[in-house]
């Protein structure tokens, strides 16, 4: 038994664990302190002050994000000189910052922006101090906006810490500081692998993604372009809770009727492609296990792991899955596959893809992915753009009637859809390794020690008799710790003891994507997580080897996993990259 | 000194950080600290890169951008200001044509603003390199400036 501490917040008792902090007592009371630059998933910096309460026999105010509680003490929350304390703050803060709420992308999701209103805050007490700053453009996934920034330092303990990427950090000191790079080179010239993760906690419009709306919105309306459309398997369940409905409801059909009411020519689904990326990745398990190696054998779904991997540990290349992720296959089978079956000119198709995800853009423009002979993906819009655009189209996304994607390249299975989560590439992928090593079905295709939001899952998978070790780690931070173990097994033994491991850049996997909406928390992402799971379970067929299209595309065009069209098409290779600049250095492993 | 050999000079542990830089900045003829020069001690250490150039831009005493051979640091601290050293700063600026935070183009000269020297008594003072001069006049700044320049 942890010891407890009594204290009182506004006259109520309260007892909490030694090393609770205020704030955190004050929550169990159900007693509001604002905050700013707190937040859950992190490690409190006590950076803005906004928090701050008044503590009985204290000099000064105290603030309650990192100010742990004492026994006997006794908290005012809210004073006439506190509420005037935090309104000076938000004013300063105000005075620096450009303010464009109406245009700027944060709106109705920005923390300062709200707190301004709850405090009653008067735009105009303060004169403008603004320098304006220019943007850093530099990255083909995000943009930071120094002007909007108010140096509350998520971002940096995100990129430091979770992460563990460190592409930015605090520069210069006092009225100079700001949010920078090493030497100033921008994100796109850094070691940043466009997790995006600083885009979802940044309070403020300062980082976001660099929006594509614009060309995607010109392609629908241009009548000589196709525009085809895929959506990866977590936006169905964000959505929702977009426009008013509960975290984690999937509303897939929805969806759907949406981006064919925006205009989109032809509306297919990401899980048709997860689906297919199952098929050649267990298929190179498979081969890779009666083979002898490499393994372990790595995932590459997530393009924010794969910059990663290029950059931190490009000596174990050659045991990432060569399967492109399933946007990529997506992007190419759309300029091959359905061209030729729907009879569209391929250079007249318009590939937009939607994601939970900043990384993807970078992607979709690596000079590598034009195996379709054209650009495989065009144009890659976040979540958050999606919604910006059923706003910008003022359409009732809670109100509108379900419709269906078109088949060809629509059709899914449970174990598609699980890909949104962390662990769901390794339960789907479990799933169709087992049917290829021994010709049918698991009895059970539920496979829950490799769910849920715990950083590093082990879990041991009887396939027939063949006992595997497998892991999915979630989060850079908990990859590279997991990596550094193998890594180790490696070089002492030549051998690891997993045999397949699953790695998402982001924390919670897709679900808790860069480009999904701001401010979400990791409880909120396990919420969407198990939407996912709860429609994988719901759906006709849950193994990808059973989807009527994945046959279909094998028949007509693929031949069989792992066929040299296969390989032209779907498997890709890597580089190593400069830990400083993020640039390429050379090919670590090569195409077939 | 090499970069290699100043780095060899101290263990590999991130208190000596602040020491490195500063040997770094000392042994190059323009005073300041390269990219190349930030990598190294980043790799020598085992620490992120952007941590080397937010301890480096967190010191006013390093620079980023290469510097003249002399340093011209003068005090804007209270005692110098009410003893003239806006003054100073004028008249420096005429004479070498350039800003605060600007390097003359021969390369010579760069001129800085300086907290408290310690000197108080001698107000008001600057420094040039690691020489301190109290006292100052426009006068005496023409003469410094000459004598410098003779010197080069």
């Amino acid at each position: 038994m942890a010891e407890m501490v009594k204290l009182y917040i506004d006259g109520k008792e309260v007892e909490v664990p030694k090393g609770t902090t205020i704030l955190e007592a004050a929550q169990k009371l159900g007693i509001y302190i604002p905050t700013l630059c707190y937040h859950p998933d992190l490690r409190p910096t006590g950076a803005c002050g906004i928090c701050v309460v008044e503590v009985e026999g204290a000099p000064t105010p105290k603030r309650a994000c990192c100010t742990p509680v004492t026994e006997g003490m006794k908290v005012t929350t809210n004073s006439k000189s506190l509420r005037e304390l935090r309104k000076g703050i938000i004013e300063l803060l105000l005075s620096d910052h450009h303010v464009d709420c109406p245009s700027c992308p944060a709106n109705e999701k920005c923390e300062l922006q709200s707190l301004a209103n709850y405090l009653g805050v008067d735009m105009n007490a303060l004169p403008k101090i603004l320098e304006r700053k220019p943007l850093d453009e530099t990255s083909i996934a995000i943009v930071r906006d120094p002007n909007k920034c108010i140096l509350c330092g998520r971002c940096i303990i995100v990129c430091n810490e979770l992460q563990t990427v460190s592409a930015i950090t605090y520069t210069n000191r006092g009225f100079e500081a700001h949010v920078d790079t090493f030497f100033s080179m921008g994100l796109g010239n850094s070691s940043c692998v466009n997790c995006g993760q600083c885009t979802v906690y940044c309070p403020t419009g300062a980082l976001t993604e660099k929006s594509e709306i614009d060309m995607v919105w010109d392609a629908i309306l241009d009548p000589d372009k196709h525009v085809v459309v895929q959506e990866a398997p977590a936006l169905r369940a964000t959505l929702g809770e977009e426009f008013g409905m509960e975290p984690g409801t999937v509303t897939t059909g929805k969806m759907y009727a949406v981006l064919k009411k925006l205009g989109f020519d032809v509306v297919f689904d990401t899980n048709f492609a997860a689906d297919l990326t199952i098929m050649e990745e267990a298929n190179e398990f498979v081969q890779r296990v009666k083979n002898g190696g490499p393994l372990p054998l790595i995932t590459s779904c997530s393009p924010g792991w794969i910059k990663f991997m290029e950059t931190f540990f490009p000596d174990i290349a050659k045991h990432v899955s060569t399967c492109k992720s399933p946007q990529q296959m997506f992007g190419a089978l759309a300029k091959t596959y359905y061209a030729k079956e729907a009879g569209v000119d391929p250079s007249k198709i318009v590939s937009v893809s939607i994601m939970p995800c900043t990384a993807k853009k970078y992607e979709a423009r690596r000079p590598e992915m034009r195996d379709s002979g054209y650009q495989d993906v065009d144009y890659v819009l976040t979540t958050r753009e999606l919604v910006r655009m059923i706003k910008e189209a003022g359409i009732d996304y809670k109100n509108l009637p379900e419709e269906e994607a078109d088949e060809l390249m629509g059709m899914y299975t449970g174990a598609g859809t699980i890909f949104g989560a962390t662990g769901g590439v390794m339960e789907a992928a479990v799933r169709t390794a087992y049917w290829m090593i021994t010709g049918r079905n698991m009895e059970k295709v539920d496979l829950k020690v490799v769910r849920g939001i715990e950083g590093i899952k082990e879990a041991e998978v009887d396939i027939d008799g063949l006992k595997v070790k497998v892991a999915v780690a979630h989060g850079l931070g908990n990859a590279r710790e997991l990596l550094t173990k193998v890594r180790k097994q490696l070089e002492e033994t030549g051998e690891s003891e997993y045999a397949f491991i699953e790695i998402m850049a982001c924390p919670g996997g897709c679900v808790g994507g860069g480009g999904q909406p701001k401010g979400s928390d990791f409880a909120r992402r396990a919420r969407r997580g198990e939407g996912l799971y709860k429609e994988d379970k719901s759906l006709r067929y849950r193994c990808s080897h059973e989807n009527p299209a994945i046959k279909r595309v094998y028949e007509k065009f693929l031949e069989k996993p792992g066929s040299e069209i296969a390989h032209k098409l779907l498997h890709t290779y890597y580089f190593k990259r400069n830990i400083v600049s993020g640039e390429a250095i050379e090919e670590v492993t090569h195409k077939h | 000194m090499k970069r290699e050999e100043i780095l060899q000079k101290y263990t590999p542990e991130l208190e000596n950080i602040l020491f490195i830089l500063h040997d770094l900045q000392d042994n190059n003829p323009q005073h300041y600290l390269s990219k190349e020069d930030l990598e190294a001690v980043a790799n020598y250490l085992n620490v992120p890169y952007s941590y080397v150039h937010g301890v480096a831009t967190f010191y006013s005493m390093f620079s980023l951008k290469p510097r003249g051979k002399y340093i011209i640091r003068v005090c804007e601290s209270p005692a110098c200001h009410l003893m003239g050293s806006s003054n100073i700063i004028y008249e420096l600026a005429k004479l070498l044509g350039i800003g605060i935070g600007e390097t003359t183009s021969d390369g010579l000269f760069t001129l800085e603003l300086s907290s408290c020297l310690g000197v108080c008594g001698v107000a008001p003072a600057m420094m040039i390199n690691d020489e301190v001069y109290g006292n100052l006049t426009p006068e005496k700044i023409r003469q410094i400036i000459e004598e410098k320049r003779r010197e080069r």
